[in-house]
C-alpha cells in the first residue's frame, strides 16, 4: 500500500494536456472531420408515439437530385435469432437493432425509420419530407400507470416479464429483487415506521454536442468512422456486431466528446451513416440537431417508488422496504437493477429489500446517465431518513452517521464492504463551516447522503518510450473529465520524471487493446492501473539495460527519480531515461510495454452534500445560495478535475430537482426537444459549488484511486428537497421542484 | 437565400415593398435566424436594417429619446441617460437572452415578433413609448400597444418596418420597472411579465400610472382598471392590494409546459405589486 509515498505529481494540478485546444475551439468534436465528396445524411422519424408502419415509399426521395442513398430498415441484416450482446454491453442488439431503426413499427415519437444521404444537408431534409409513410397509429402507454394497468394497450405483444415465472405478455420488461433478513419482523421491532411515494419526470443528460459521425466504407468492406463517443470500442463492437460485420474491419477514430454522462455509450447514426456509406460509394457525415437529440437519444425515463424506513426510537434503522417502478422506454432496460442496488447501500440494515420492476412505455429507448437509478433511489430513501430526523428531534447527520456502513457491513445489495470512506465524508461535512453557518429569511438547509459502487472492467494501456526520454502514453478511453491528465501523472509518478515529458494518446480501435467505455467512473481507476502496468515494464526493460551496460543483474538494478542505480554502489554513475532511451537501439531495440487487464479491487464511493435554498413563498422560485459537496475520492490525482466532478455532478442533480422534465402532449409527442424549455441550468442559477476532498484510500490501487465521476450526481436531489422542505415546511415528493409546483405544496401542503 | 442590405429608411422600404419579395427584415436576428433554422419561417431572403443610421441611434432632445429599433440591448445599458430616466425599459430589454444575445437583440425586433412573452414589450408600454412606422404608405406614429395584434401578428402593413421607439423625458417624480418569472436565472422566456411606470406627486401620491401585461394573454396588456387602483393612493398596503388583485383579474393565461393558468393569474398579482413597489422607490429617488 502507497500510504508512505512520497508524491512528486499525485495531489498536484498541473494544466490538462488537452485544455488549450479545448478553449481555443482548436480540438475536434464528432461534428468537425470532414473528407472530400462527403455527403450528408439524415433521419426521418415517427411523428407518432406508436404505429404500424403500413408503407414506406422511397422513390420519390431516392429520385430527388443530389439524392445519393436512401435506407430503411430493409437494408439492415435480419435481427438475431436470440438475446445477443456485444463485447462490454448492457443493450440487447436486437434492441438496438429496432432502435436504430424501426421495423413494422414505430414505437416513440422520434423512432427512426429511415435515412437518406445527399450532396447538402439541405437536399438531405428535403428527400426526407418526400418520403411517403404510411402509418396506422396504435394505442400508446406513456407512464408507469399506463403500462401497468389491466388489460391495457401492450408494446410488444410477445414479451414476458423476465424474472417472474409464468408471465404472460407484459409491458413490464423485468422483476428484480434483493435483500436480506426478515423485513416483517425488522418493522415489527420499529417504533417508528414510514412509508411515502416518490415520483420523479424524465430528464436528459444535456450534454452539449449532438451526437455526430463520419464513415467511410470502401467497396472491399473495410470501414472508417469518425464519432464522438465515451467508448470507440463500444461503438465498433455494436456497429459491426448489428452490421454483421469482422470488427477488425471497421476502424473508429474517436473525436473528442462534448459531453456524454453515460449517453454517449450507445449507438444511434454510426450503423446509419455505414449503410449510406456503403450504398452511396461516399463518406457520409451525420448529425443530429438538439431536436434529435432530445426526441431520440439517451433520457432516462420517469420512476415511481415506494419505500418504507423501520426506525428505533434510538435511531438505528430495523428495516427498509423498496419498490421500485423505473421506465425503460419502449424497451425496457432501465436502470432499476441499480436503483434497487443502491436505494439502501449508505446504511446498515438488519432486514432489507428491494423490488424493482423494469416498465416499457411509448418514449424513446432510455440510456445510461451517471450512477444510473441511483439519483431517484436517494431522493426517496434520503428525504425519508429527514423525516425521520425530524420526528426524533435528531441531526440528520448524527442519524446518519448512527446507521452509515463501514467495512465489513452486509450490503443491502449483497457483499460485505471492504475499506469504505463513508463515515468520514459525514464526519467531514459535519464538521465543514458551512453546517453550521446561520441561515437568513425563508432559507432552508438540506443535507443528504449518497453511494455508487464505481466500475473496474477492461483496460489496456500502452507505453511508448521515445529516443529522446519523452513517455507516450496509449490509452483506449476518451478523456472526458481530465483522464489525459491523470495518466500522465501517474506514468510521470512511475517514471520519477517530470509531466511534461509525459504525451497521453486517445489511441483509435486499431491502435491499442480493447477498452471498455469511459463511464462508471473507471478510468482514473482502471486504465489508471494498466498504466501502471505498462510503466512498470517498460521500467523493467530500462534496468535490464542498464544490467546489460553495467554487466550486472538486472536485479542489481534500482529505478529511482527518472535514473537507473546500481544497488549498494554510490560511486556508479547513474543511467537517466534520456540516455537510455537514447541508446536503446544498440542495448536491444525500441523500449516499450503493454498492459491489458480487467480491473478489480473497485473503491466503492460516498457523498454528502449540504444545500441551502431560498424559497420565495409568493411565487415557489427555490434559488440554491449555498452549496458544499464532500466526497471520499481514495486518493485525487489531480484534484482539480475531481472537485469539476463533484461541482458537475452536483449541479446535474440541482437541475435535475428544481426544473428539469420531459413534458409530453397526450399523444406523446414531446413538447420541449430543446435548452429553452428544457432547463438544464445555466452558470447564474447555482451558486459556487464548494468542494471537500476526503481521502480514504482504496487498499487494491496502486495509489488508493477510488472513482469520482457518479457519486457526485446521487446526493444533490434530496439535500434540494430536504432544503426546500427546511424552508417551507412543506415534504415534496415528486419532481421536478418547479415554482408552479413548489407554490401549490405550499398552500396544501399535505396534498405535495 | 438572398441578403439584402438597405442603408436608408427609403431603401429598406422599396426593397420589402415590392409584392411577393419573400424578403423578412433583418433586425439583431436573434428570433429570426432561430426560426429559419428551426423551419418554422422559410424566406426568400432578408433585407438587413442594421446599416440604416435611424435605426440604430439613441438621440436625446429635450422633448426626449428616440432609439433606433435596431439598438441592441447592450448599447441601451451602456446609455447613462436612458437608464437614468427609463430603467424600467432598459431593464426589460437586458433580460432578453444571455449576454451573447445582448449585443444583436434589439426592442424593434423584440416587438415585431410578436411573441405574447417579449420583455421590452410591457416595458415599453407602461412607459407610454410610441413607435415610428415607415412603410410604402409613409410615416405614421403608433402607441406600443396597438402593435401587437396576435402571438405572431402585428398591425404592420406589407412593407412597414418600425423605424424607432420615442419616450418622453419623465415627468418629475416618475419611475418605471419591469419584472418577469422566470424558473430559471437568465436565458428563458417569461412565464409573467409586468411593467409599470408611475408619477408621484410632492406628497408620495400617485398622480399618474401605467400598468402593462406580457405572457398572460394572445398580446402584451395594457391594464387600465391595474393602473387607476394607485392614483391617488401611495403606493403601498392596501393601494398594492388592490393593484395585485386587479393586475390578476386582467390576466387570461393559458395552461402551458411554462405554468399552469392559475399559477401565472396568480404571480401577476404578485409582480405588479413587487413592479409597483420599485417604479414608486425610483420615482421617490
Amino acid at each position: 500500500m502507497s500510504e508512505e509515498k512520497k508524491f512528486r505529481w499525485v495531489g498536484t494540478r498541473p494544466i490538462r494536456p488537452d485544455g488549450i485546444d479545448k478553449v481555443t475551439g482548436r480540438a475536434n468534436y464528432g461534428a468537425d472531420f470532414a473528407l472530400p465528396g462527403m455527403l450528408w445524411g439524415k433521419v426521418l422519424r415517427s411523428p407518432h408515439a406508436h404505429a404500424r408502419i403500413v408503407s414506406i415509399d422511397t422513390e420519390k426521395a431516392r429520385t430527388l437530385e443530389g439524392v445519393r442513398a436512401v435506407i430503411t430498415a430493409q437494408d439492415l441484416p435480419d435481427l438475431f435469432s436470440e438475446k445477443a450482446r456485444a463485447q462490454g454491453g448492457h443493450h440487447d442488439m436486437n434492441d438496438l437493432a429496432q432502435n436504430v431503426m424501426a421495423r413494422g413499427r414505430v414505437l416513440y415519437h422520434g423512432h427512426a425509420l429511415a435515412a437518406v444521404a445527399a450532396v447538402s444537408s439541405e437536399i438531405a431534409d428535403r428527400a426526407l419530407g418526400l418520403i411517403e409513410v404510411e402509418y396506422e397509429p396504435l394505442p400508446h402507454v406513456l407512464d408507469i400507470e399506463a403500462a401497468t394497468a389491466e388489460g391495457g394497450p401492450l408494446i410488444h405483444e410477445d414479451r414476458v416479464t423476465q424474472g417472474v415465472e409464468a408471465s404472460g405478455p407484459s409491458n413490464i420488461a423485468k422483476r428484480v429483487e434483493m435483500g436480506h433478513g426478515d423485513t416483517e419482523e425488522g418493522f415489527a421491532e420499529a417504533d417508528i415506521v414510514i412509508e411515502r411515494e416518490f415520483t420523479t419526470s424524465p430528464v436528459h443528460q444535456g450534454y452539449i454536442e449532438p451526437h455526430a459521425c463520419l464513415a467511410q466504407s470502401a467497396s472491399d468492406g473495410r470501414t472508417t468512422l469518425w464519432c464522438s463517443s465515451q467508448g470507440h470500442f463500444a461503438m465498433r463492437d455494436y456497429t459491426a456486431r448489428l452490421l454483421g460485420m469482422d470488427l477488425s474491419l471497421l476502424q473508429v477514430i474517436p473525436a473528442e466528446i462534448g459531453g456524454g454522462f453515460g449517453g454517449k455509450t450507445t449507438i444511434y447514426l454510426e450503423p446509419l451513416a455505414v449503410l449510406l456509406s456503403r450504398k452511396a460509394g461516399r463518406p457520409v457525415k451525420m448529425v443530429m440537431s438538439r431536436e434529435e437529440v432530445f426526441r431520440a437519444s439517451g433520457p432516462v425515463l420517469g420512476t415511481r417508488i415506494k419505500l418504507k424506513l423501520g426506525v428505533r426510537s434510538d435511531g438505528v434503522f430495523t428495516a427498509g422496504e423498496a419498490t421500485l417502478h423505473y421506465e425503460g422506454g419502449a424497451f425496457g432496460g432501465s436502470s432499476v437493477m441499480a436503483g434497487c442496488m443502491t436505494v439502501f447501500a449508505p446504511y446498515a440494515f438488519p432486514h432489507v429489500r428491494s423490488i424493482g420492476y423494469d416498465v416499457m412505455v411509448n418514449k424513446p429507448k432510455g440510456a445510461a446517465y451517471r450512477a444510473p437509478g441511483a439519483p431517484m433511489a436517494a431522493f426517496a430513501l434520503e428525504t425519508v431518513v429527514d423525516e425521520v430526523a425530524a420526528r426524533l428531534e435528531v441531526d440528520p447527520v448524527d442519524l446518519r452517521l448512527r446507521n452509515a456502513v463501514k467495512e465489513g457491513t452486509l450490503a443491502s445489495f449483497g457483499p460485505r464492504y471492504k475499506r469504505i470512506g463513508c463515515v468520514e465524508t459525514l464526519e467531514a461535512l459535519r464538521d465543514h463551516p458551512h453546517y453550521s453557518a446561520p441561515l437568513a429569511a425563508n432559507q432552508g438547509r438540506g443535507v443528504a447522503l449518497g453511494f455508487w459502487f464505481n466500475a473496474g472492467l477492461q483496460s489496456s494501456a500502452g507505453v511508448n518510450l521515445n529516443p529522446d526520454g519523452t513517455v507516450t502514453v496509449l490509452s483506449g478511453n476518451p478523456d472526458i473529465g481530465g483522464s489525459r491528465a491523470s495518466l500522465a501523472m501517474m506514468a510521470a509518478e512511475e517514471f520519477g520524471i517530470h509531466y511534461d515529458r509525459v504525451e497521453v494518446v486517445v489511441a483509435d480501435t486499431h491502435s491499442i487493446g480493447y477498452t471498455d467505455v469511459t463511464g462508471g467512473s473507471r478510468v482514473t481507476f482502471a486504465t489508471g492501473m494498466a498504466v501502471i502496468d505498462a510503466a512498470a515494464e517498460v521500467m523493467r526493460q530500462l534496468r535490464e539495460r542498464a544490467a546489460a551496460v553495467w554487466e550486472v543483474d538486472a536485479e542489481k538494478v534500482l529505478w529511482v527519480d527518472g535514473e537507473a542505480r546500481l544497488e549498494g554502489d554510490d560511486e556508479r554513475e547513474p543511467l537517466s531515461l534520456e540516455k537510455l532511451a537514447r541508446d536503446a537501439g544498440r542495448t536491444g531495440g525500441p523500449i516499450s510495454g503493454r498492459a491489458a487487464l480487467t480491473a478489480r479491487g473497485v473503491g466503492m464511493g460516498f457523498g454528502a452534500h449540504i444545500c441551502d435554498v431560498e424559497v420565495d413563498k409568493e411565487t415557489g422560485r427555490v434559488e440554491v445560495v449555498r452549496y458544499t459537496a464532500v466526497q471520499d475520492a481514495g486518493r485525487a490525482i489531480h484534484p482539480s478535475y475531481v472537485e469539476g466532478q463533484m461541482q458537475g455532478g452536483a449541479v446535474q442533480g440541482i437541475g435535475w430537482a428544481l426544473n428539469e422534465e420531459y413534458v409530453f402532449d397526450a399523444d406523446g409527442k414531446l413538447e420541449n426537444p430543446g435548452f429553452l424549455d428544457y432547463r438544464i441550468p445555466v452558470a447564474s442559477d447555482v451558486p459556487m459549488i464548494d468542494t471537500v476532498i476526503v481521502e480514504v484510500p482504496n487498499p487494491n490501487h496502486p495509489y488508493g484511486v477510488r472513482g469520482v465521476g457518479e457519486v457526485p450526481i446521487v446526493p444533490p436531489i434530496p439535500a434540494v428537497v430536504n432544503a426546500v422542505h427546511a424552508a417551507t415546511g412543506v415534504r415534496y415528493r415528486d419532481l421536478p421542484l418547479s415554482p408552479p409546483r413548489v407554490l401549490k405544496g405550499m398552500a396544501t401542503p399535505d396534498a405535495a | 437565400m438572398r441578403y439584402e442590405v438597405a442603408n436608408t429608411v427609403e431603401e429598406a422600404v422599396a426593397i420589402l415593398g415590392q409584392a411577393e419579395s419573400g424578403l423578412y427584415p433583418l433586425a439583431g436576428g436573434t428570433d429570426l435566424l432561430a426560426q429559419i433554422r428551426s423551419g418554422r419561417v422559410a424566406p426568400d431572403g432578408v433585407v438587413d436594417l442594421k446599416r440604416i443610421p435611424e435605426l440604430r441611434e439613441i438621440v436625446a432632445d429635450d422633448a426626449g429619446y428616440r432609439i433606433g429599433a435596431a439598438v441592441s440591448g447592450a448599447e441601451l445599458g451602456e446609455h447613462h441617460d436612458l437608464v437614468a430616466d427609463w430603467p424600467g425599459v432598459v431593464e426589460a430589454a437586458e433580460l432578453i437572452g444571455s449576454t451573447q444575445i445582448q449585443g444583436r437583440a434589439s426592442m424593434g425586433g423584440n416587438l415585431c415578433n410578436a411573441s405574447p412573452a417579449a420583455d421590452s414589450v410591457p416595458a415599453l408600454i407602461a412607459a407610454g413609448a410610441l413607435c415610428s412606422i415607415v412603410g410604402p404608405g409613409g410615416r405614421r406614429e403608433v402607441a406600443v400597444e396597438d402593435v401587437v395584434t396576435g402571438p405572431g401578428k402585428t398591425c404592420l402593413a406589407p412593407g412597414e418596418i418600425v423605424a424607432h421607439f420615442s419616450l418622453s423625458r419623465p415627468q418629475p417624480r416618475s419611475g418605471d420597472a419591469y419584472l418577469r418569472l422566470i424558473p430559471r436565472s437568465e436565458m428563458d422566456i417569461a412565464v409573467v411579465g409586468v411593467g409599470v411606470g408611475l408619477t408621484l406627486d410632492a406628497d408620495g401620491v400617485c398622480i399618474a400610472c401605467r400598468v402593462a401585461l406580457g405572457a398572460v394573454a394572445p398580446t402584451p396588456l395594457v391594464v387600465p382598471d391595474a393602473a387607476a387602483t394607485l392614483v391617488g393612493r401611495s403606493v403601498s398596503g392596501a393601494a398594492l392590494d388592490d393593484l395585485a388583485t386587479a393586475a390578476s383579474a386582467a390576466a387570461q393565461p393559458i395552461d402551458d409546459m411554462r405554468g399552469t393558468r392559475e399559477y401565472r393569474v396568480h404571480v401577476t398579482g404578485v409582480l405588479a405589486r413587487r413592479a409597483a413597489m420599485i417604479a414608486a422607490e425610483r420615482a421617490g429617488s
